[in-house]
């Protein structure tokens, strides 16, 4: 399985991961469009992207979210009806959704550009 | 199947939708036959708002004052409502059915989920309306794709509802993942007996692949449909999409919603478990309370069955996991099904089938209330009667009925045609079930007209005392009433039989309010709570919503940050519902706004049903429903109804039993009137429960035909002082 895996205690803050993917996704580089999350709470830096675990695809009604062959849980748009369930159902908080962009929600399909623009290692992409 | 034959065909271009609305409806005479696109009038919008107000102003340009149910020009009418068919809020896919009810001869309202509201509206029409009568059986078409209508000679062999619709998912998809683009409505055999004949509107559920039903049960939809000979009613569109209603705000529309499915997600398994077992969560809560009609409402518990049919029970039944949304996005996910089902009985026996079900009102109804408590020929009871196009709430209160007429002795074994109609009597109920579909059976069909006919032909035909009937046939207005005791709460008999149409339970639901949480001590709390809460409740139907997400799950602090009375109003969500409101049609409204939109479709469907009933649109209420009519139903609670009388100033002891009941007969009947007139006076009307035109103008709905019907049945006596 493909996914991202996170070292949070590696971040340094600097926003580059963000800025990759919402520029990669929304042409544009704005955090709020970045499907990996990185925070400051305080005590240290905080990673949050989606571990495709699968839970979004149980709750949708027209079965536009399945694993490919990678192992990774992609969206299907012809067949999505951007109801939002499974942003309301995601265990850790990683399908997002933005109205001024697109109906549908979005979420980390592991492409792994994040990772490239790292500075730090602080995220990785795993195949196992 | 073979190509159906084309009867008539016209074509249209679908209106586009702006802010949930397509501004037109359609029209369809079946008979003659013809099509008509209406346009929506900003006043129809401002003052009926859509879905049941839509319907109901369209049926009242439609019919006269002396329309019967079967006369050709009464009409089914269909609409969803500004909000139906949003994706982003729970509960959002409800249909609207009003027309005139062959039980009570006025009009009704009834809704279902599927997806004939949404895909209708898609297709370019706020509302479709039929009218007429067909010649022979036919299916009409609405063809949101190509902008086609089509009236089609049915060839369908078997009218029952499952074989319908499935046959008419495969006869208009291009392919399986096609199927998810149409709904059909459809009734059964039954319905062409029945008088409670029920519309099934359907949605395909892609991983079970299968046609789903949901039910527009009440009131005799069904019934309507097979007089005008329609086999099925199908809509096809195929462009889904996220926001087809072309809201004015998505962004809060998308905030609200997901806040909702996280409420859902978060707290749904410690409250109502409404995704495990749907509404059937209720019976061993009802039965704790004295509140499962157990009998024909004689008991409220049966401390020896309950645990056979506790939700438990019924949670190992359904198949757990799936989405059950009957529309894309909802999240409560309350439609249940039992898959693999084998049929033990009647023409589908040996069958393995998917039964839709049951929910809290059919494991009462086709259970507890006649004495069932078998989980399994509840889900068979169900099946069918959805299959043959009836009612299971109708269905289950008149077999209640039936089976205590026959416990009494007033009908026997020779008047039900060699049945033995006892309670609990699983075998020749079921039996009694497939004669009504097969229409041959004179009893059978009489059965099948409700229990406002058969007291009147039981009467006559068996010479059944007409008293006893009178007290004992648990209907209100001609329909039967829904699977809550009322006996003991006085708010809920107002919630049942001071109603539009009938008791059902989609107005008012106040038992807990009134006698667990003790919220309503005096008439005049009780009055405003039977005129806020139907008010309330109405607003879903103009709109387009289900009503379960606004209490079936309530935010966590709901309890904590209101005091008890407020709570019962969930105010989080009454917020939700006016931001999703504004977000899809740019309004600005505010929550006080929310009852008066309803209060305007509310006396107008009151002013309706005085004109449909040329001024005698009566609320009855049978002393079943009042309190214990047989001295067994006050020994069942004897302690419990000797401290009643208590209350009242009377001195149980040295009384009979009989002349206890007598004596709280007497006093809850008091009661009743005094609660009849307070709500009455309350809701704007004056005493014989008529809108008055002080009502009428401050709604601004003094239209001159509905002034015309107020002024011709009010009289000065009547005004309150």
């Amino acid at each position: 399985m493909r996914w991202l895996k996170t070292y949070a205690e590696k971040c340094i803050n600097c926003g580059k991961c963000m800025d990759t993917c919402s520029k990669t996704y929304f042409k544009e580089e704005n955090p709020s469009l970045s499907r990996v999350v990185v925070t400051n709470p305080g005590a240290g830096q905080n990673i949050s992207v989606c571990n495709q675990c699968g839970a979004c695809m149980a709750v949708c009604p027209t079965e536009a979210l399945y694993r490919d062959k990678n192992g990774v849980v992609q969206l299907d748009k012809s067949k999505c009806t951007s109801c939002l369930m499974c942003v309301g159902f995601c265990p850790t908080g990683n399908m997002l959704y933005a109205a001024s962009k697109q109906t549908e929600p979005f979420k980390c399909v592991a492409c792994g550009l994040c990772a490239k623009a790292c500075p730090t290692q602080a995220l990785v992409l795993i195949n196992d | 199947m073979e190509k159906m034959k084309v009867l008539a065909e016209w074509t249209y271009t679908p209106a586009p939708i702006e802010r949930g609305y397509t501004r037109k409806t359609l029209y369809v005479n079946v008979g003659e036959p013809r099509m008509e696109i209406k346009d929506v009038s900003q006043d129809m919008i401002d003052t009926f708002t859509g879905g049941r107000g839509f319907d109901l102003k369209l049926l009242w340009d439609a019919v006269k004052d002396t329309t019967k149910w079967n006369d050709p020009e009464n009409e089914i009418v269909l609409s969803g409502g500004p909000l139906c068919g949003i994706t982003q809020y729970p509960g959002a896919g409800k249909c609207y059915a009003a027309f005139i009810s062959p039980l009570s001869g006025q009009t009704y309202d009834s809704n279902s989920g599927g997806y004939w509201g949404p895909l209708s509206k898609f297709s370019g029409f706020d509302a479709v309306e039929i009218q007429g009568k067909a010649e022979r059986d036919i299916i009409l078409f609405i063809n949101g794709d190509e902008g086609k209508i089509q009236i089609l000679e049915s060839n369908l062999k078997d009218l029952n509802a499952y074989a319908v619709t499935e046959t008419l998912h495969e006869y208009f998809a291009v392919d399986e993942a096609d199927k998810r683009n149409i709904s059909v409505i459809s009734t059964g055999k039954a319905a062409e007996t029945s008088y409670y004949g029920c519309m099934n509107m359907s949605f395909y559920d892609t991983r079970r692949k299968v046609a789903r039903l949901k039910q527009a049960g009440r009131g005799g939809g069904g019934t309507i449909m097979r007089d005008k000979k329609i086999a099925a009613m199908v809509v096809k569109f195929s462009k889904m999409g996220g926001n087809l209603n072309n809201v004015v705000d998505l962004d809060t529309l998308q905030k609200v919603g997901v806040k909702l499915h996280k409420e859902i997600h978060d707290l749904d398994d410690v409250q109502c478990k409404m995704r495990k077992v749907g509404t059937a969560h209720l019976n061993e809560i009802m039965d704790e309370y004295h509140l499962l009609p157990t009998n024909n409402y004689k008991f409220g518990q049966n401390p020896a069955e309950i645990a056979k049919i506790h939700s438990a029970v019924y949670e190992r039944l359904f198949t757990q996991g799936m989405p059950d949304g009957c529309w894309y996005g909802c999240s409560m996910s309350c439609a249940k099904a039992v898959d693999g089902f084998t049929v033990q009985t009647g023409p589908c026996k040996g069958e393995k089938v998917t039964v839709d079900g049951p929910e809290y009102e059919t494991v009462a109804a086709l259970g507890s209330n006649i004495g069932v408590y078998d989980p399994l020929w509840t889900i068979e009871a169900n099946f069918y009667a959805d299959h043959y196009g009836m009612d299971t709430i109708s269905l289950g209160t008149a077999i209640a009925f039936v089976c205590e007429c026959y416990e009494l002795g007033l009908i026997n074994r020779n008047d039900t045609n060699g049945l033995d109609l006892k309670f609990g009597n699983k075998d020749d109920i079921m039996e009694l079930i497939h004669r009504m579909a097969a229409g041959k059976d004179e009893f059978a069909s009489m059965v099948a007209k409700g229990i406002r006919y058969m007291k009147k032909a039981f009467a006559e035909k068996f010479k059944a005392d007409a008293r006893t009937m009178e007290a004992i046939g648990m209907e209100g207005q001609g329909v039967e009433t829904s699977e809550y005791v009322p006996k003991e709460s006085i708010a809920q008999w107002g919630g049942y039989y001071l109603t539009l149409k009938g008791p059902q339970h989609d107005e008012a639901w106040l038992i807990f309010m009134d006698m667990v949480n003790k919220q309503l001590p005096t008439f005049e709390d009780k009055a405003e709570a039977l005129h806020y809460f139907p008010n309330f409740r109405t607003w879903f139907s103009l709109v387009g919503l289900c009503k379960l997400p606004w209490n079936d799950v309530e935010p966590a602090n709901n309890r904590i940050v209101n005091e008890p009375r407020e709570a019962a109003k969930v105010p989080e969500h009454v917020q939700n519902y006016v931001d999703i409101f504004n977000a899809v049609t740019g309004k600005g409204i505010r929550k006080e706004d929310i009852i008066t939109m309803s209060e305007k479709v509310y006396n107008f469907q009151r002013v309706f049903q005085v004109r449909m009933k040329q001024g005698e649109a009566f609320h009855n209420i049978p002393l079943r429903a009042l309190g214990p009519v047989f001295p067994d139903e006050w020994e069942a609670r004897r302690e419990y109804y000797d401290g009643k009388l208590r209350e009242i100033g009377i001195d149980p002891s040295g009384l009979s039993t009989e002349e206890k009941i007598k004596k709280l007969q007497e006093y809850r009947l008091g009661m009743w009137e005094g609660l009849k007139m307070a709500v009455y006076k309350r809701r704007g009307w004056n005493k014989k429960g008529i809108p008055t035109l002080e009502t009428l103008k401050r709604l601004g709905i003094d239209y001159p035909d509905v002034v015309a019907v107020v002024e011709k049945y009010s009289k000065p006596e009547d005004n309150f002082e």
